[in-house]
């Protein structure tokens, strides 16, 4: 093997085990310079030990990893590892203290005599901004930039330090359509200028879109290694998920059409009149909408259009300035989510490592926390086995794997982290479920299976369910859709299914063909 | 930063399993941490019979019981304030004010009092309201105007000591009604009542936080106050409601101290630093300074072991001048064994 063809970062036979489980069991991979990996897998498959293993924050059990042939520095040489490989997390990294160009350049700020040289510092980040072609200060704090430009900061500093690896964790995950692209086509031409990159996550479009190759983990070993244009959508998705039988995929199949027509109400649950409410995510300016009983209603949107903050509003968990909302002709006063909780309202909120859960606290705690009052009685006592068995049917509806319901939810992992929060939301038997992106940052098959519960629930229940989201395949569940531009209700999709371009011009502000 | 969890996905156990044994033993590790100290403890009383005779005498037990009844009660106020996410340095002045303000309502002016001549009951019901008062005086700053706790309750300890002094112009209140001593002084048997009552609050409030459903609130809102909320738990008024709890345990505590020592020093508790030993002796007993962690068990260990060590430097003979470097020199130790003891979960 000559010295050209040694990939620039290679993974031999890696295992990793954490206490009884087996992370990784020989694991082979390996990025080439000027070509773009794609890593998939389903949640808990082994994605982030590998990625933690190639970025050298932790030590294999078995195997080594090799950057051009060579075996990787110690672990306790972080600064080696930081000159080779640089990693992009799902949530950002840099320093929202500091100005662009510092943290462009930290950890090496040019300096002259010692002393940070703010004028070099400052003509170096203008230079390498204007590379990106990102119109941004040098000067101007971190804090005040969006996601995406964040973004841009983290991968642009990393090349800056010279390097020539690059992994990519779901860098989609908090960006809008617009923002991907932009993404993407920067990824494009730093493979083209030679750069390896491993590009990770849970939106297969995105894989074919931009990787050359793609290699599949499902309980810890390399299930399956291709050229990306040799396999199809559905070879990759059989690969990941293995023989698992999924049970959504095939009620999903079978939804929403083999259950029209279905019992739609002309009873109002939900009316929401004029609501004005400010925020820095999208602010919602004078928005209504109606809720029928047993209605699904689909909401979305472009980031910042206010799809997030009108629902929040409605849980209570954002206050708003003016117009009214209400459940069942019950007023929901701003700010009172407790309120909303006891009106009937079940809260599956977008980031639920913020409002999904307790960490510390055990799986049953948790799912029962919604319905506390209740469990305690008068007296409000609350044994452990009161919370267990009132979460054990939960659990089971929504196969939930723990190592028992006292286990802290921080220890599971972020698919059943999500089936927590679901459950809590389910288990005040709500009339109308709120639910907010719920399947972000979830694998396909779980994704399926969640968006098959809530479909099953509501018909079951006769619960409503309003779904905010911007992923356009969470709204296939809905009986009409409507799209928010700018914090105000643009339009209305009333018949299933619902055609994705259509979708995107109306959340663009663009009036579909053939609409009026 | 990479889920490092995320493996424990694949582990095959299911819910469905038998459950009931595995919650039981998850239960069973929650108490050994909560008692990591124990071990400590035992390393402690070993120590202290090979350094005196005197140590594993009733009456010296029994001493070191009355002694630490009052920091025991303060301690649970601030490890309730610390579990729901906050802290509260102006215990120690509540710990003073308090029964000063109490017992110069019920002394004679001649005695400094204020002439009112109260009776006890009404006394300590003051005290009660001294400590209410302060704490939702607390609460509301910080919950509802969004003060910074630390900067707020510093503020707030300094001005409530400054009353405390100032209203009897540095003296100190004697000639107490013996109803308003009789639990800090009285004696059942061979047992300072005051123990019993500071063992009855840890027990009333281990209970409560473990099997109330305010008491679980408490942890969630430590834990996750977004969370909380979102579940629909009234955050703000649990927030409010440990610092006004916590007020009036420290007055209880300032209650204990009075009557142990039969007077009101314009001293007791700002000057004598006694906050230092209240999060000492929560943090060492495992109650996290992030919140949403800690237990009554441990906050009591904490106490039982700070107590324990001052007693043994008295014995011991240590000069003076040395015990608080000594003193302090423990507070590490068993910082560091609890948290080699503890695990992971004692980490910060």
């Amino acid at each position: 093997m000559s010295a050209q063809t040694d990939p620039v970062v290679q993974a031999i036979g890696v295992s990793k085990q954490f206490g009884s489980t087996q992370a990784l069991l020989g694991v082979d991979t390996a990025l080439r310079s000027g070509r773009c990996l794609g890593l998939v897998g389903r949640n808990g498959a082994g994605k982030s030990t590998l990625v933690s293993i190639l970025c050298g924050l932790l030590a294999p059990d078995a195997g080594e990893v090799r950057f051009d042939g060579e075996p990787a520095p110690p672990l306790s040489d972080i600064s080696a590892w930081r000159s080779r490989i640089a990693t992009v997390f799902q949530h950002s990294m840099v320093v929202p203290q500091l100005t662009v160009a510092e943290n462009l350049f930290l950890g090496d700020l040019p300096r002259s005599r010692g002393i940070v040289d703010w004028r070099d510092m400052h003509a170096q980040a203008r230079q390498v901004l204007r590379e990106w072609d990102f119109n941004v200060a040098p000067d101007v704090e971190c804090a005040t930039l969006t996601v995406e430009q964040r973004q841009i900061v983290e991968i642009a500093g990393a090349l800056v330090r010279g390097m020539r690896i690059v992994l990519l964790d779901e860098p989609t995950a908090a960006l809008e359509r617009d923002g991907a692209r932009r993404l993407f086509e920067r990824v494009r031409a730093l493979v083209a200028s030679g750069v390896a990159v491993l590009y990770i996550s849970h939106h297969l479009e995105e894989v074919f879109e931009i990787c050359h190759d793609v290699v599949v983990l499902r309980d810890g070993e390399v299930v399956l290694t291709a050229p990306t244009p040799a396999l199809t959508e559905d070879q990759l998705v059989s690969a990941m998920v293995g023989d698992v039988e999924v049970p959504g995929r095939t009620a999903q199949a079978a939804s929403p059409g083999s259950r029209r027509p279905r019992e739609t109400s002309s009873e109002e649950r939900l009316v929401v009149s004029d609501v004005v409410a400010k925020s820095t995510r999208g602010s919602v300016r004078g928005a209504s909408l109606v809720v029928h009983a047993g209605e699904r209603v689909g909401v979305t949107g472009l980031l910042g259009a206010g799809v997030a903050t009108l629902a929040r509003v409605i849980v209570g968990a954002h206050g708003y300035q003016a117009g009214t909302i209400t459940l069942d002709g019950r007023s929901l006063p701003p700010e009172r989510p407790d309120v909303a909780l006891a009106a009937g309202i079940g809260y599956i909120p977008e980031d639920r490592w913020l409002e999904g859960f307790v960490g510390l606290l055990g799986v049953s705690e948790n799912m029962t926390m919604s319905i506390a009052r209740r469990l305690g009685g008068r007296l409000g006592i609350l044994t452990p086995s009161a919370r267990t068995h009132a979460a054990r049917p939960l659990a089971e509806q929504l196969s939930l794997v723990s190592r028992g319901l006292g286990q802290p939810v921080a220890e599971l992992s972020g698919g059943n982290q999500q089936k927590v929060t679901v459950a809590r939301a389910l288990a005040s038997r709500p009339k109308l479920i709120i639910a907010i992106t719920p399947t972000r940052g979830v694998d396909v098959a779980s994704k399926e299976l969640l968006l098959s519960a809530l479909a099953d629930i509501t018909s079951a229940t006769g619960a409503s369910l309003l779904l905010a989201s911007d992923e356009f395949g969470d709204l296939k569940l809905c009986d009409r859709v409507i799209v928010l531009v700018r914090g105000q209700v643009f339009t209305e999709f009333t018949e299933p299914p619902y055609d994705t371009e259509e979708l995107i011009a109306a959340t663009e502000g663009l009036v579909p063909a053939g609409r009026e | 930063m990479p889920d490092v969890m995320e493996p424990q996905t694949a582990d095959p156990v299911r819910v469905d399993e038998p459950l009931e044994r595995r919650s039981r033993r998850l239960a069973a590790v929650a108490f050994v941490r909560g008692a990591a100290l124990l071990p400590v403890l035992v390393v402690v009383l070993i120590i202290g019979a090979a350094v005196s005779p005197v140590f594993f005498t009733t009456s010296n037990l029994a001493g070191v019981g009355q002694q630490i009844s009052a920091l025991g009660v303060v301690v649970v106020g601030e490890s309730l304030i610390i579990m729901v996410g906050g802290m509260d340095l102006s215990l120690e002045s509540t710990f003073g004010l308090a029964p000063m303000v109490a017992a110069w309502l019920m002394v004679p002016v001649a005695a400094y009092g204020a002439g009112t001549m109260w009776g006890p009951v009404l006394g300590i019901l003051v005290l009660l309201g001294v400590g209410a008062i302060v704490g939702l005086i607390n609460g509301v700053m910080i919950v509802k105007a969004r003060l910074n706790g630390f900067i707020f309750t510093l503020a707030m300890t300094i001005i409530l000591a400054g009353i405390q002094d100032g209203m009897v112009n540095g003296q100190s209140l004697f000639d107490l009604p013996s109803a308003f001593s009789y639990v800090g002084a009285a004696y059942v048997g061979k047992v300072p009542v005051s123990l019993l009552v500071t063992v009855a609050i840890f027990i009333a409030v281990g209970l409560f936080l473990r099997y109330h459903r305010v008491g679980r609130e408490i942890y969630a809102v430590g834990g996750n106050r977004e969370a909380a909320r979102a579940a629909g738990i009234r955050v703000d008024r649990i927030r409010i409601g440990v610092y006004v709890a916590g007020g009036v345990l420290a007055a209880i505590g300032g209650l204990m101290e009075a009557g142990r020592v039969s007077s009101v020093a314009s001293t007791q508790g700002y000057q004598e630093g006694i906050i230092f030993n209240v999060f000492a002796a929560a943090v060492i007993g495992g109650v996290s300074l992030r919140g949403g962690r800690g237990s009554m068990l441990g906050a009591a260990c904490g106490v039982v072991l700070l107590g324990l060590v001052q007693n043994i430097l008295d014995l011991g003979n240590v000069s003076n001048y040395w015990i608080e470097a000594i003193d302090g020199g423990v507070i590490l130790l068993a910082l560091m064994m609890a948290r080699v003891v503890g695990g992971e979960v004692t980490a910060e």
